[in-house]
């Protein structure tokens, strides 16, 4: 069953476009993430599913009922869709009980068992009589998704619910998040620009830029087989190389080497790229047999993370590219060191289209 | 819009009059007596607020002087005492150290607002110093600069701004003080407006000295606008660690003798002037009744005057918050200036227009309400805003999409989380009211008293015991609005409430 259905919804602030023909549609129990950088309209389109905001252009239907048109617009609390703000937005005027049986309807006799339910289901139980200010962080975005589900919504929307919590806290809070959501059986949105969070907690990735949606796909899909150059390049690190060849297959020539693409059933139209991730790049000190097509190249950087180390090194023609390897007795990487680099494989094809230009590379 | 009507009142009076009538009404010997008697008060007063409040400041934020917590509550707590009631309780005591010579005149004047004034100076500079970082001096000094160096170099600059603003704020004091000139006896333009309308009720000269006095309180208003915008620069984003403490040495002992002169002169003289005539109980038989009446009096204005302010302050006050932009800035803004009015001056042109235009109005609580409206909205205003920053939208959008209609939840959540700020703020417009003089003087119903009216009464027919519980009562009120202020400059101790809506200097702007 389709649980939600958006089709070419479009937004203006002015005259400025903030969402251009985005279509999305979610089965019942589903949890999507829409994964952007921030300005790209993740956020709009979000309060304009949960009714903060009127759509100029498209629909969006909920659990088969259509909620929004151009000029017709269901308001919030008719909708049916909770949400979870970024910064918890608690009641600071009730305690986390009282919180979370807020949307609940009143009289309604297990009350007190959904509150206590919910509360153990993100594992604060026993916290009900607690005023939000005495609570950390987490356990205040904690209260915010037990809030959120006590009406068994058919929706749950999250706006960036983690990311304003430090590194440790946030994967723990990730993998409570997502179970609760899970074992509620709600259908989720959550809104990030924190591609590991999409990549680790969502079902269904959906990729946004400039207002438009780039790529939807489990996360695997829009890793390992992004729409184009730009999705290769928001979603992960990777090395674009521009490609001369006339189709898919085969084997194609490249500063690193020779390259096999990746067989899928993507025309050629246009300029193509090929997207060498980090990890596809094997790093040897001196020529190997398994590595004896190696391509020379000179170590540049050296970035350790402990369980992996990403190298950076650049070739005799000056292409630079990065190496992901895991940690081990032989990674023993200097700046100035010659080395030989193999990428292990097959790549993906996409169109070039634009590209983002990112400091490579970025620390996780 | 409402508070500017008075100040948009003169400029047509005079107008009407013509320029050149204006003109030759100013330009007289009179007034040039006038200006120069305001210039000086203002100019040796200011000076002496600064010496004062920045030296005081400085002793309880940044030195090992003795007792230096109760020090730094006792340097603020000269706020407590309305002006006219320090003047009222000064030349009641004169008597006692010579029994000729009479409390009043300029130097006199000098002395009282000095002493009353100076916490306009004391409290920001204080908060100032408390929250300069003392992670900057740290740096200086392991740069190798000494520990003046460091204090000239370094913590002056950070504080410098806060001196500016503090001094100008105690300009706008001194310019639109009514009560201590009058009662003391110095002519300022002030003194002579009301002179002029009560005693002859001559229009012209009236309304052509209170422009003179509307352009110079623009000037200053501009001037402190400058250093507020300057001073935005310095503020420090992160929590200051601490500061560090200076020690005196031998010198701590003097600190603290100098500042308990100081507590004794502007707290012990009217404290012992008061219990004296409280105690001297002459002319005592119906007093209390007097009192009683007069109480009822200033609680029946007061509180018309609260809730009109507060009726006008909602709008503004959402308005500002929900929708910060030029329109609410500037509406927020012409709201303080014409809280930076004289009190004389937005009294003189509601009597005149009540007289011409609000005819039905005109001897009613409701005109002396709306005089109350123009002067007190900022404080109104502020603890709107403040508290609708407490309702921030994402929570009535969270209460809206758990199923509850906007109606719902505003009543259970935006009204609970909202409702106590703005009773706080209805509470400090009444007591500030409650002590209001000059516009309660000019407007009030015939056969009305209030507090202020009988102290001044009292007074200028030099029956100080008739005038003590008056002044009594006064003090105590002021006492509280003067209490919120000192707890949230942060200077006794405790970090101050963090993101306050408004800062420490719009806070003292609005304190009367």
């Amino acid at each position: 069953m389709t649980d939600v259905e958006i089709s070419h919804v479009g937004k203006f602030f002015g005259t400025v476009r903030a969402l251009s023909g985005v279509d999305l549609s979610m089965r019942s129990g589903e949890f999507l993430a829409v994964l952007g950088p921030s300005g790209c309209g993740k956020t709009t389109l979000l309060r304009c599913v949960a009714g903060f905001e009127q759509i100029d252009e498209g629909r969006i239907a909920l659990g088969g009922r259509l909620v929004a048109l151009p000029g017709v617009h269901v308001p919030p609390h008719r909708r049916h869709v909770a949400v979870v703000p970024q910064e918890g937005a608690l009641f600071p005027h009730l305690d986390v009980a009282g919180n979370v049986a807020y949307g609940l309807r009143r009289g309604r006799r297990d009350r007190a068992a959904r509150v206590e339910q919910c509360l153990e289901l993100v594992g604060l139980g026993g916290y009900g009589r607690r005023m939000p200010h005495e609570l950390s962080g987490g356990q205040r975005q904690r209260v915010a998704v037990a809030r959120a589900l006590a009406p068994r919504p058919p929706l749950v929307l999250l706006d960036e619910p983690f990311s304003a919590l430090d590194a440790a806290l946030r994967s723990e809070l990730r993998r409570d998040v997502r179970r609760a959501l899970r074992e509620d059986g709600a259908t989720a949105i959550l809104v990030t620009h924190d591609q590991a969070e999409a990549l680790s907690m969502a079902d269904r990735v959906a990729v946004m830029n400039g207002g438009r949606i780039r790529q939807v796909g489990t996360p695997a899909e829009v890793y390992r087989h992004p729409a184009d150059a730009w999705v290769a390049g928001f979603v992960g690190e990777a090395v674009i190389v521009p490609l001369d060849g006339e189709g898919p297959g085969g084997r194609h020539a490249s500063p690193l080497g020779p390259l096999t693409l990746r067989d899928d059933d993507r025309p050629w139209d246009g300029p193509m790229a090929a997207v060498i991730r980090p990890e596809q790049v094997l790093m040897t000190h001196r020529r190997t047999p398994q590595a004896g097509r190696g391509v020379p190249a000179v170590v540049r950087r050296v970035d350790y993370h402990g369980h992996d180390t990403l190298v950076a090194f650049e070739l005799a023609d000056g292409t630079e590219a990065m190496s992901r390897m895991v940690d081990g007795p032989l990674v023993d990487y200097r700046p100035g060191d010659r080395v030989f680099v193999l990428v292990d494989g097959a790549v993906a094809a996409v169109p070039v289209g634009e590209t983002v230009t990112r400091p490579v590379p970025s620390p996780r | 819009m409402v508070a500017l009507v008075p100040l948009f009142y003169i400029l047509l009076r005079t107008g009407q009059n013509g320029v050149g009538e204006w003109w030759e009404l100013v330009t007289t010997a009179r007034t040039a007596r006038l200006a120069g008697t305001s210039f000086a008060l203002a100019v040796v007063v200011t000076a002496g607020c600064l010496l004062l409040g920045v030296g005081s400041a400085y002793l309880v934020t940044r030195t090992d002087v003795p007792f230096r917590r109760a020090f730094a509550v006792l340097a603020a707590l000269p706020l407590a005492v309305p002006s006219y009631v320090a003047a009222y309780t000064w030349v009641s005591v004169a008597d006692l150290w010579s029994s000729t010579a009479r409390f009043e005149g300029f130097w006199p004047a000098v002395a009282v607002l000095v002493l009353y004034t100076y916490p306009y100076v004391y409290l920001p500079v204080a908060a100032a110093f408390a929250g300069a970082d003392a992670a900057q001096e740290e740096v200086a000094r392991s740069l190798g600069r000494g520990t003046w160096r460091t204090l000239a170099t370094v913590t002056l600059p950070q504080v410098r701004p806060a001196i500016a603003g503090g001094g100008l704020l105690a300009i706008l004091y001194i310019l639109s003080d009514f009560g201590a000139v009058s009662i003391l006896r110095v002519d300022t333009f002030t003194r002579a407006i009301f002179t002029a309308f009560s005693a002859g009720f001559d229009r012209a000269t009236a309304l052509s000295l209170s422009t003179v006095l509307v352009l110079l309180t623009v000037l200053v208003l501009l001037l402190e606008g400058r250093t507020r915008r300057r001073g935005a620069r310095y503020e420090s984003g992160g929590a200051s660690h601490g500061t560090n403490v200076v020690g005196l040495g031998r010198g701590r002992w003097w600190a603290a003798g100098g500042l308990a002169g100081v507590a004794v002169l502007a707290l012990g003289v009217p404290a012992l002037s008061m219990v004296r005539w409280m105690t001297a109980g002459t002319s005592r038989a119906d007093s209390w009744g007097q009192v009683l009446g007069a109480a009822a009096g200033s609680l029946t204005v007061s509180l018309a005057g609260a809730l009109l302010t507060m009726v006008l302050a909602l709008p503004i006050g959402i308005l500002a918050a929900r929708h910060p932009g030029r329109l609410s800035a500037l509406t927020e803004r012409a709201a303080y200036v014409a809280h930076s009015l004289p009190g004389v001056v937005v009294g003189l042109s509601l009597v005149f227009l009540g007289v011409t235009v609000l005819l039905p109005l005109y001897q009613t609580t409701w005109l002396l309400a709306f005089a109350y409206a123009t002067l007190f909205l900022p404080l109104g205003v502020a603890a709107v805003s403040g508290a609708a920053a407490q309702a921030p939208p994402a929570h009535e959008e969270v209460g809206t999409s758990l199923g509850r209609s906007p109606a719902q939840v505003f009543r259970t959540v935006t009204l609970p989380l909202t409702l106590p700020g703005i009773g706080a703020g209805a509470a400090l417009v009444f007591l500030t009211c409650m002590k209001e003089l000059p516009a309660t003087l000019m407007l009030r119903p015939t056969g009305l008293d209030t507090l202020a009216t009988e102290l001044w009464q009292a007074t200028s027919y030099q029956r100080y015991a008739e005038a003590a519980p008056y002044a009594f009562l006064l003090v105590l009120l002021a006492a509280v609005p003067t209490w919120a202020l000192v707890r949230r400059s942060g200077v006794v101790g405790g970090a101050p409430p963090a993101k306050q809506a408004r800062t420490l200097k719009e806070e003292l702007l609005t304190h009367d």
